[in-house]
C-alpha cells in the first residue's frame, strides 16, 4: 500500500522502507526546538535522563520569545535558565533578543528548517513548517530533552485526510481565512492525531506566507502535522533563504506522496468559495462569514503572531491603514515577526503608517497572543486578533472575548472600531 | 479512591493552567493555580485521590507540559474522557499522570460521585451509582514507557545502553 508524504517522510528518518499508520516508531530529528517557557522543563527533565550533551549542539534551536524582552523578574529568571543552557551545551542555534524573533517566522527566514525534515518543537504551533513540505510537530517538555538527548523522538504514525485544493482565492482573502474556513468545517477535533495533507492545483495560487499560517493552524483542528507538497513557490523560497548555520548541513528533501497513498478522507476546497472569515469566541471552528461579525464592537486589536507576522501581514494591514487612523475607542497592536520583518516594515514605510494610524508597532515577541504582556486584556473586553486561539482567558481575563481574523480584516476593524469588511471601506 | 470533578467538551490548556502563571516550572506552584479559570473552586475542593472527568478533546490547545503536570500535582489520581487532545495525550504518558479514554463513564459520571479505577484492568467503578465501566486498552508500546516509569526513565536507560 503506497504511503502519504507525511508517511514517507517518517519512514525515511526510522531507516524502514514503509510505515502504515497506527506504526510505533522512533524517527531521527533534524530539528529540536525550544522556547523560554518549556525549555526549562526540559532541561530539568534532560538532567533527570542523565544526558550530559545534546545529541547536536548545531539541531537544538533555543528561541526566548513568549516573555521575551523579559516581562518580569521571573521571566527573566526563565530566559537566563536558556541562555545558560546555550552556553554550557555550545549551541549554535540562539537568538537573543534583539536579534530573535517570533520562532515560526524565524525558523524558516533563517533557512534553519526544510523540506524533508523532521522537526519537533516544545510549542504547540511547531506545525507551521509542515508548509515547507518538513514533517513538524509540537510535543512538551520531556519530548523535547528526549530529543536533546538521543536526537530521536517517538510516534504513532498518522493516518491523512487529504484536502484538495482548487480554484484562486478572492482578493484579501488569505491564508487565515482559509485554514479558518477548514477548521469552521471540520471542527476543532476534525483532524485529531492525524496529517492534514494539501494537495491539488489550487496550492500554486498561495504564496509561502499563506501556507506558513494555513500549516500554522493545523494543531487548532487537531491534527499532528499539516503539510504542503514541494514545488517552485517552495524551492524559490528556500532558495531566498538559506541557511545561516552551515554546521547545521541542511540537505534539502523534496518528498511526494505515492499516487496510491490511503487516506481517511479527501475534502474538496473551491478557494474562490472562500469569504474573509471571523472565528467568533471561544473556540476556532466558531468561524462565519466577515459579513456577519459587522458591527461587533473591539477595545484592542492585534496584528501579528506566529500564525500572521509576515511581511505579505504587514503589508496588507498598512494598505488598509494608509492615510487613515484608528478609531478613538480602539487600541491596534502591530507585531512584527521578525527583526527582518521589522526592517522591511521600515523600508517599505509600512511602520510610518501603522504609527500615523496611532497604533503600536512593537518589538517581535508572542506577548499578547498567550495574555503574556503587550495588549493583555481586562474584565469584559474584547479584542480581534490575527492570532491562532480565541479560549477563554487566553489574552488574559476569563471575562474577555476573542474574535479570530487576517490582517486585512484586523486593519478594517481598528479603523471602523467595530468588525468591518476591508472590501468596504 | 476519590470524588469526581465533572467538566465539558474541549477543556484547554489555557483553562488549566493560564500562560500568566507559566513563569515556574515547580509543580507545586503550578496546582495552585490548577483550573483557575474554568473552576474558581476547584483548587480550594481538590483531594489526593480525587478524579477528573470530561468531554472530548480535553487538553486542546499549547503544547505546555506544565498542563498535566499541574493536575497531577494538584491531587488529581486520573483523568478520564471521552477523547483527548494529541499533545495532552503524549504529555501525560510522558510525565506519568493516567489517563483514561472511557465515553461510557464520562457519561455515567457525576459531579461529586465517587469514583474508584483499577489501572491494571482498566475497570472504572461508580461507586455512588455501583455502575462500572471499561476504559479502552493503551497500545502495548506506550505501556511499556510507563512500565519503565515514564519517558525520563526510558531515555536515561536507553542512554546508559548506548553508553552516552
Amino acid at each position: 500500500m503506497g504511503m502519504t508524504m507525511t508517511q514517507k517522510i517518517l519512514a525515511a528518518h526510522a531507516g524502514r522502507a514503509n510505515v502504515e499508520a497506527g506504526d510505533y516508531i522512533e524517527a531521527d530529528l533534524d530539528v529540536v526546538l525550544g522556547n523560554d517557557i518549556t525549555t526549562p522543563s526540559a532541561i530539568r527533565e534532560y538532567r533527570g535522563m542523565g544526558a550530559s550533551r545534546v545529541y547536536d549542539p548545531h539541531k537544538v534551536v533555543l528561541i526566548p520569545d513568549h516573555f521575551a524582552p523579559n516581562k518580569d523578574i521571573q521571566a527573566a529568571a526563565q530566559c537566563a535558565e536558556v541562555r545558560g543552557f546555550v552556553k554550557e551545551q555550545g549551541i549554535s542555534n540562539y537568538y537573543e533578543v534583539g536579534r530573535m524573533g517570533i520562532e515560526h517566522v524565524l525558523l524558516p527566514e533563517q533557512g534553519l528548517v526544510t523540506a524533508g525534515d523532521v522537526i519537533i518543537g516544545a510549542d504547540s504551533h511547531t506545525c507551521t513548517y509542515g508548509a515547507l513540505g518538513a514533517f513538524s510537530t509540537g510535543v512538551g517538555s520531556t519530548d523535547m530533552a528526549a530529543g536533546m538527548a538521543r536526537g530521536k523522538a517517538w510516534f504513532r504514525v498518522p493516518p491523512a485526510i487529504r484536502f484538495e485544493l482548487t480554484g484562486k482565492p478572492g482578493p484579501m482573502v488569505g491564508g487565515k481565512d482559509i485554514i479558518l474556513s477548514i477548521i469552521g468545517k471540520i471542527g476543532v477535533e476534525g483532524a485529531q492525531y492525524k496529517s492534514m495533507e494539501f494537495t491539488g492545483p489550487g496550492i500554486a495560487n498561495l504564496s509561502m506566507d499563506d501556507r506558513f499560517t494555513i500549516a500554522n493552524m493545523a494543531i487548532e483542528a487537531g491534527a499532528k502535522n499539516g503539510i504542503f507538497p514541494v514545488d517552485d513557490v517552495t524551492k524559490a523560497y528556500v532558495e531566498a533563504h538559506p541557511c545561516v548555520n552551515p554546521d547545521m548541513k541542511k540537505e534539502f528533501r523534496a518528498f511526494e506522496a505515492d499516487p496510491d497513498a490511503c487516506y481517511e478522507q479527501t475534502i474538496e476546497i473551491d478557494l474562490s468559495e472562500i469569504d474573509l472569515t471571523v472565528a467568533f469566541p471561544h473556540l476556532p471552528e466558531n468561524t462565519h462569514p466577515v459579513g456577519e461579525a459587522k458591527g461587533i464592537a473591539v477595545d484592542q486589536v492585534v496584528i501579528g503572531s506566529c500564525t500572521n507576522g509576515r511581511i505579505e501581514d504587514m503589508e496588507a494591514a498598512a494598505k488598509i491603514l494608509k492615510g487613515r487612523r484608528v478609531a478613538p475607542s480602539v487600541r491596534l497592536i502591530v507585531i512584527p515577526g521578525t527583526q527582518q520583518v521589522y526592517l522591511e516594515c521600515i523600508k517599505q514605510g509600512w511602520a510610518q503608517i501603522f504609527v500615523e494610524a496611532g497604533g503600536v508597532f512593537s518589538t517581535p515577541t508572542c506577548g499578547p497572543c498567550l495574555g503574556g504582556h503587550t495588549g493583555v486584556l481586562g474584565d469584559g473586553e474584547v479584542a480581534l486578533s490575527t492570532t491562532n486561539r480565541n479560549f477563554v482567558g487566553r489574552m488574559g481575563h476569563p471575562g474577555s472575548k476573542i474574535y479570530l481574523a487576517g490582517p486585512a480584516v484586523a486593519a478594517a476593524t481598528a479603523v471602523v472600531g467595530t468588525i468591518a469588511d476591508p472590501r468596504e471601506l | 479512591m476519590g470524588k469526581a470533578f465533572v467538566y465539558g467538551d474541549h477543556v484547554d490548556t489555557d483553562g488549566i493552567i493560564p500562560a500568566r502563571h507559566l513563569l515556574t516550572s515547580d509543580p507545586d506552584r503550578l496546582a495552585e493555580h490548577c483550573m483557575e479559570d474554568l473552576d474558581a473552586e476547584f483548587v480550594g475542593r481538590v483531594e489526593a485521590g480525587d478524579v477528573i472527568v470530561a468531554g472530548r478533546n480535553f487538553g486542546c490547545g499549547s503544547s505546555r507540559e506544565h498542563a498535566p503536570v499541574a493536575i497531577k500535582a494538584s491531587g488529581i489520581r486520573c483523568v478520564i474522557a471521552t477523547s483527548f487532545a494529541r499533545i495532552f495525550y503524549r504529555n501525560s504518558f510522558n510525565i506519568g499522570l493516567p489517563i483514561l479514554e472511557c465515553p461510557e463513564a464520562v457519561a455515567g459520571i457525576s459531579s461529586g460521585d465517587a469514583v474508584h479505577v483499577d489501572f491494571q484492568t482498566g475497570v472504572i467503578e461508580n461507586e455512588t451509582t455501583g455502575k462500572t465501566f471499561q476504559a479502552r486498552p493503551f497500545p502495548p508500546f506506550l505501556l511499556q514507557m510507563v512500565d519503565s516509569g515514564g519517558l525520563t526513565n526510558y531515555v536515561k536507560q536507553a542512554l546508559e545502553q548506548e553508553g552516552k
